[in-house]
């Protein structure tokens, strides 16, 4: 009996515990609203269904989350990663529209490649002021931020680059044995990286010097590379969610794309059970961070809530994952629990 | 951040007289270098624009770079608090859509500016009690905190206003035209006015009170803080509301100025009033800045503004690329500072 109590204690502690059961929460709120939403059709060889949205929809989210987790396993925080969807969006984009031939697989990715570039110094110089310069990450990103979106329009002439290219447009809208490419970009990155940061000593390496940095560098680590690693990484993933939200609408918005997005993957990262004090991550409940509130999203329009309501709706779930996961209301609650349970017996010393 | 405290010992501070060790001859203190900083940039701003166009140093475009950004001075005020205390505060742009819309409702809905006026300034209070509890009891980080009440208060903008309402009440009407000034321009407006009002309030609050050392104590070190028996959550707490407030009463300034209510209003006001803060020389860690540095940074953002529209041939996203240059010009000027000073 005890051990039944106690093993349901550890699985109500589990930091993932309680964003498991919003997104349980939220999906079964849909299915009780919309009966076939968990039913999963094939449809010309591709699957289709509720879930599968889900996931295709998450895909920006979770390659930008991915990035945010490993800048803020080491204190830091990225808020240029919008910005940096931007200019992606806008390097490819007007590169394409300049070349003679869109359709040309060739065209397309040199100008993926070019973007690519772009977005690495962008890292690169993220990463030069917090770890070599010692500025405070949200400010050292902050300049990005502000000024990116400026270079974004500069690069576009102010207008919204619109093209049509195949190839291009595969990246969003395409399928590859049935499931959508975008979610499977997504998801090859996030597995590339958990298996790097959990079968190689990156994740320890990431978490010590999230820690302590100073202890972590008289141990011998590289504090400032693994810095400069990670700001590299997480320009790189919105470099790439950049180019999925750009080929979604093929169109290259410098004001709009990735709008807010920082703050998104921030609160993924956050809900997943990483704290913003950096050291310890968790990939997996980022994951978890990142369905929930892509599922936020899809469900207001399955539940029916008004539009005008949504911001509402993310509000308030949002604040109710972050106070159950806050010290004090877990410590009360444990507190409770430990109430209720039988007292320990006495042990004399 | 403590990684720097390593690289110190590469650098002997003797080897040659540092910049510090100069100034101090000049009998400057070190606390105001960022600040006077700040002002070589706005002077060297308004020589610049005085001469490359002409009508540029006149009474009337300096006094519109106050008047135009009256929201934002009472905004970046309320940030300063908060900032000096080492958080931060990314609510306040939605807290100054809330309140116009709030304002846009009451007065559509018949209640007269003495009754909306003080309700709406206290709907940013109110969001900022709730912000400073979620950060001091329930120890939610500020950058979490108050980017679920952003959402919270956006969200209330869609429910109380889902489409722009114009204002029409008299009483704002006439704080809107209101102007006070000689005939050369040099004018002022209530909102100029109650800006300015704020910033001595401010000012006199941050220096010459308990209650402001008590601020500048905490970001210096809260633990510290806490050992000397300084009343650290009442202050926490006391800063987000403070900010609240301001965003409220910014919310109202910026209602007048705009003489309508819209959810939309203030996308990214926050960053501006971070932006500023930092340009005004207060280091995000706390504890150290002032006030009238955070003025003088809306001040060159709105001198930004000013120029480009004087210039005339510049597209407006150079405004985002020349603030974000300055931005990073700043920000490494102080941590040079920093690292001189150790």
């Amino acid at each position: 009996m005890s051990s039944v109590m106690s093993s349901a204690g550890a699985i109500t502690r589990h930091r993932l515990f309680w964003p498991i059961v919003a997104l349980a929460v939220l999906l079964l709120a849909c299915v009780l609203k919309s009966n076939t939403f968990l039913n999963i059709t094939v449809l010309d060889g591709h699957l289709y269904g509720g879930p599968i949205d889900i996931v295709r929809r998450s895909s920006v989210l979770l390659l930008v989350a991915l990035g945010m987790t490993l800048v803020i396993a080491t204190r830091g925080i990225d808020l240029s990663v919008g910005a940096v969807m931007a200019i992606a969006g806008a390097v490819a984009l007007s590169q394409i529209a300049a070349s003679d031939n869109p359709e040309s697989l060739a065209v397309v990715l040199s100008a993926i490649g070019s973007a690519v570039l772009v977005c690495l110094m962008i890292g690169v110089f993220n990463g030069f002021l917090v770890a070599v310069v010692g500025i405070q990450p949200i400010i050292a990103t902050l300049v990005i931020m502000t000024a990116g979106r400026g270079i974004a329009m500069l690069i576009t002439g102010g207008q919204i680059t619109t093209v049509t290219s195949g190839p291009y447009h595969t990246i969003a809208t395409g399928y590859w044995l049935g499931l959508p490419v975008a979610a499977l970009i997504a998801g090859f990155f996030f597995l590339v990286m958990a298996l790097v940061t959990r079968r190689t000593a990156l994740g320890v390496l990431i978490e010590s010097v999230g820690i302590n940095p100073v202890a972590s560098r008289l141990a011998g680590v590289r504090a400032r590379t693994i810095i400069w690693t990670v700001y590299v990484l997480c320009a790189f993933f919105a470099c790439v969610a950049g180019f999925i939200r750009s080929s979604d609408i093929m169109a290259a918005d410098a004001n709009n794309a990735g709008l807010f997005i920082e703050l998104d993957a921030i609160l993924a990262v956050v809900i997943g059970g990483t704290s913003l004090a950096g050291g310890k991550f968790s990939l997996v409940g980022t994951l978890v961070g990142v369905l929930v509130i892509t599922t936020l999203t899809f469900s207001v329009t399955i539940l029916g809530i008004p539009a005008n309501a949504v911001s509402l709706f993310k509000a308030l779930v949002v604040i109710l994952v972050c106070l159950l996961q806050s010290p004090v209301v877990r410590h009360k609650l444990r507190a409770r629990r430990r109430a209720v349970a039988p007292a320990p017996v006495e042990v004399p010393a | 951040m403590a990684t720097d405290q390593l690289t110190s010992p590469k650098a002997p501070a003797d080897a040659r007289p540092s910049f510090g060790s100069r100034v101090r001859k000049l009998r400057i203190d070190e606390r105001y270098l960022p600040v006077l900083g700040t002002m070589v940039v706005l002077i060297a701003m308004l020589a610049i624009g005085g001469s490359r166009y002409e009508n540029f140093l006149t009474g009337r475009v300096i006094a519109n770079v106050l008047i135009n950004n009256s929201f934002l001075v009472v905004i970046a005020v309320g940030m300063t608090f908060v900032i000096l205390t080492g958080g931060i505060d990314l609510s306040v742009g939605a807290v100054v859509a809330l309140s116009g819309c709030v304002a846009a409702w009451m007065f559509t809905h018949g209640y007269s500016a003495a009754v909306a006026i003080p309700l709406v300034i206290l709907v940013g209070t109110v969001i900022g009690l709730v912000v400073g509890v979620m950060v001091h009891v329930f120890e939610i980080q500020p950058f979490i905190a108050t980017l679920a009440a952003m959402f919270l208060a956006r969200g209330l903008c869609y429910i109380v206003a889902p489409e722009s309402i114009p204002i029409t009440d008299p009483t704002i009407v006439s704080l809107a035209r209101t102007r006070w000034g000689t005939d050369d321009g040099l004018v002022i407006t209530p909102s100029g006015a109650i800006a300015l009002a704020v910033v001595a309030i401010a000012f006199v609050t941050l220096h010459y009170t308990r209650f402001g050392r008590t601020v500048y104590a905490i970001g210096g070190g809260e633990q510290s803080a806490k050992l000397m028996g300084l009343p650290v959550a009442r202050t926490k707490v006391l800063v987000y509301v403070i900010s609240g407030t301001c965003a409220g009463l910014g919310g109202l300034l910026f209602a007048i100025f705009s003489r309508s209510g819209y959810a939309l209003t203030g996308v990214g006001m926050e960053l501006d009033a971070i932006a500023a803060v930092v340009i005004g020389g207060t280091l995000l860690t706390g504890g150290s800045g002032f006030v009238l540095g955070s003025v003088l940074g809306v001040l060159v953002l709105g001198l930004i503004q000013t120029i480009i529209t004087f210039e005339g041939t510049l597209s407006s996203w150079w405004t985002k690329i020349f603030i974000g240059a300055l931005l990073l010009i700043f920000v490494v000027l102080q941590r040079l500072l920093v690292l001189r000073r150790r």
